[in-house]
């Protein structure tokens, strides 16, 4: 099993501990002149998006995880798994509505995704940064009230709700951030 | 690594009037030394000699055409990691009594928001000096470089008392642990308990350092004995060395040594830094060097300290990484 050695602590390393993915998402060095090196590092679990403090001394070793990050797309849900294929292989995998997490409320049939294999397991999905849903149901906004600060719930085709400004009809098409779940703009249909 | 070779690799991480700040501190220390007669000195930076520390990974060099099949009589040169050996070894040869020098240093592996693995060291020697009028000198030097006030003195048991709550002369490595776990500080895996100075750096990192010259600066002193480095190690109960260390704003700038003259007593040291090197999985480095020489024929007594400049300049300018007051940090260098 391949390991890394302190010196190579970085951001963006993924490791793996009792058995589970993490990722560095921080290290920071601390080092007394004439003291022992620390690594204090964040390590966040890839499945269950927990993040643990740890702290290394120079020399210490951690076993790197087997991380594949592989072109995905969704092909359709059936109750609560989510079904994909790798777009190079065709080979297909379900997720369970845990596993994908937030990223169901942007799945539509056919949509590209990354997803993330752990020894060759799928734990994790990712959709494109930016999606264009459909409105499905929201109440009826205020004609010609342009202001974007006023603000509505509706539901998109998905079945999630996305908080919209009110001039934001029923039918329309909307630009969502998938990142941080945000209304982006009204676009037409193509 | 992509080692900067970007289409803006080139270009330098700091502001240019940062660059002009460390120009400027870079004459405010020269002027200080002037006006207190020192003389300042060039001694290698590569050399033969290298200061054996623990925790201190020098590079080291050899001949291109050797590079293809080193062997262990293939002769290496060490960048140095301070430049004490060189400075001590013109002391002892009978230079004049106080020399300073500004000079880069090299430790492998450092690299964080305070750390670069080339630096820029101050370091500075008096004849006659003892622990007091030592760190009066270092208080100076901070006055003109800050001008925060006269630092306060307080000995690392005082310090370590205060924001951890035990005497680190006499508290068992059990009791160092259940502190460090009380107080929630994630220590690592690996740390054995028959590291007695490992789990005093652990707590002093993350319990007393951060909180060191937040208001006026702050010189500690009186080390415990087994972290004395070069320092001489004052008899008493408890033991301590006579070293001494200035914080500002949580951060550490400058180290300083009553220096030790015992040659026999530096070749102890060098024995013990050894083996912890062999036992941390280190290689271990050269026991032999022109420092014992020079201590053979006579250093005579005196305080040395070596300061960081870079960390000045993060200091005057408000920087909160090495970066920004770098032209060139290693990634790009």
């Amino acid at each position: 099993m391949a390991t890394y050695n302190t010196s190579e602590f970085r951001k963006g390393l993924k490791v793996q501990l009792d058995g589970e993915p993490y990722l560095m998402i921080e290290c920071f060095f601390v080092k007394p002149g004439k003291g022992q090196a620390l690594y204090k590092c964040k390590l966040k679990n890839l499945i269950r998006n927990t993040v643990l403090d740890r702290t290394y001394k120079s020399g210490d070793t951690i076993e790197a995880a087997d991380i594949e990050e592989i072109d995905a797309q969704f092909l359709y849900r059936q109750g609560d798994h989510f079904v994909f294929m790798d777009n190079n292989s065709f080979e297909q995998y379900e997720l369970t509505k845990d596993q994908v997490d937030e990223a169901w409320k942007y799945l539509k049939e056919g949509m590209p995704c990354t997803m993330m294999l752990f020894n060759g397991k799928p734990i994790s999905v990712t959709p494109p940064n930016h999606v264009v849903l459909k409105v499905e149901y929201c109440e009826p906004g205020a004609r010609g009230n342009t202001a974007t600060n006023v603000t509505k719930p509706c539901t998109v085709e998905t079945g999630a709700e996305i908080t919209v400004p009110a001039f934001v009809e029923m039918g329309d098409l909307i630009k969502v951030d998938t990142r941080t779940g945000e209304y982006i703009e009204r676009v037409k249909a193509e | 690594m992509s080692l900067g070779r970007t289409a803006n690799g080139f270009r330098p991480t700091a502001r240019w009037e940062i660059l002009r700040l460390r120009a400027e501190l870079l004459r405010t220390i020269r002027q200080f030394f002037e006006e207190r007669g020192f003389l300042e000195v060039e001694t290698p930076v590569l050399s033969a000699d290298t200061v054996v520390d623990r925790h201190l990974d020098p590079f080291w060099t050899v001949d291109v055409d050797s590079v293809a099949d080193i062997t262990p009589h293939t002769q290496r040169y060490f960048l140095q990691t301070s430049p004490e050996f060189g400075m001590k070894r013109l002391l002892a040869a009978g230079s004049p009594g106080a020399i300073y020098q500004i000079t880069r240093v090299f430790r492998r592996g450092e690299i964080g928001p305070l750390h670069n693995p080339e630096f820029t060291m101050v370091e500075w020697y008096r004849v006659g000096d003892n622990l007091e009028t030592g760190i009066g000198l270092l208080g100076e030097l901070c006055q003109a470089l800050f001008h925060r006030g006269v630092p306060r003195i307080q000995t690392y048991r005082e310090a370590f008392a205060a924001f951890v709550g035990l005497d680190p002369h006499l508290a068992s490595v059990v009791e160092l642990r259940q502190t460090a776990e009380r107080m929630q500080v994630a220590y690592p895996a690996t740390l054995s308990l028959d590291d007695r100075d490992g789990w005093l750096d652990l707590l002093w990192s993350e319990k007393v350092q951060p909180h060191l010259g937040r208001q006026e600066p702050v010189i500690i002193c009186d080390y415990p004995a087994s972290q004395a480095a070069l320092a001489i190690v004052r008899e008493g109960s408890p033991e301590v060395a006579e070293r001494f260390e200035l914080f500002v704003d949580g951060i550490e700038l400058a180290n300083g040594y009553h220096e030790l003259r015992d040659p026999q007593e530096l070749r102890r040291r060098i024995a013990t830094a050894n083996a912890q090197r062999i036992k941390d999985g280190k290689a271990p480095l050269p026991v032999t060097n022109r420092l014992l020489a020079a201590m053979e024929a006579g250093l005579p007594p005196c305080v040395g300290v070596a300061m960081g400049f870079d960390r000045v300049v993060m200091l005057r300018a408000g920087a909160k990484c090495i970066r920004d007051v770098l032209a060139f940090p290693f990634d790009r260098a």
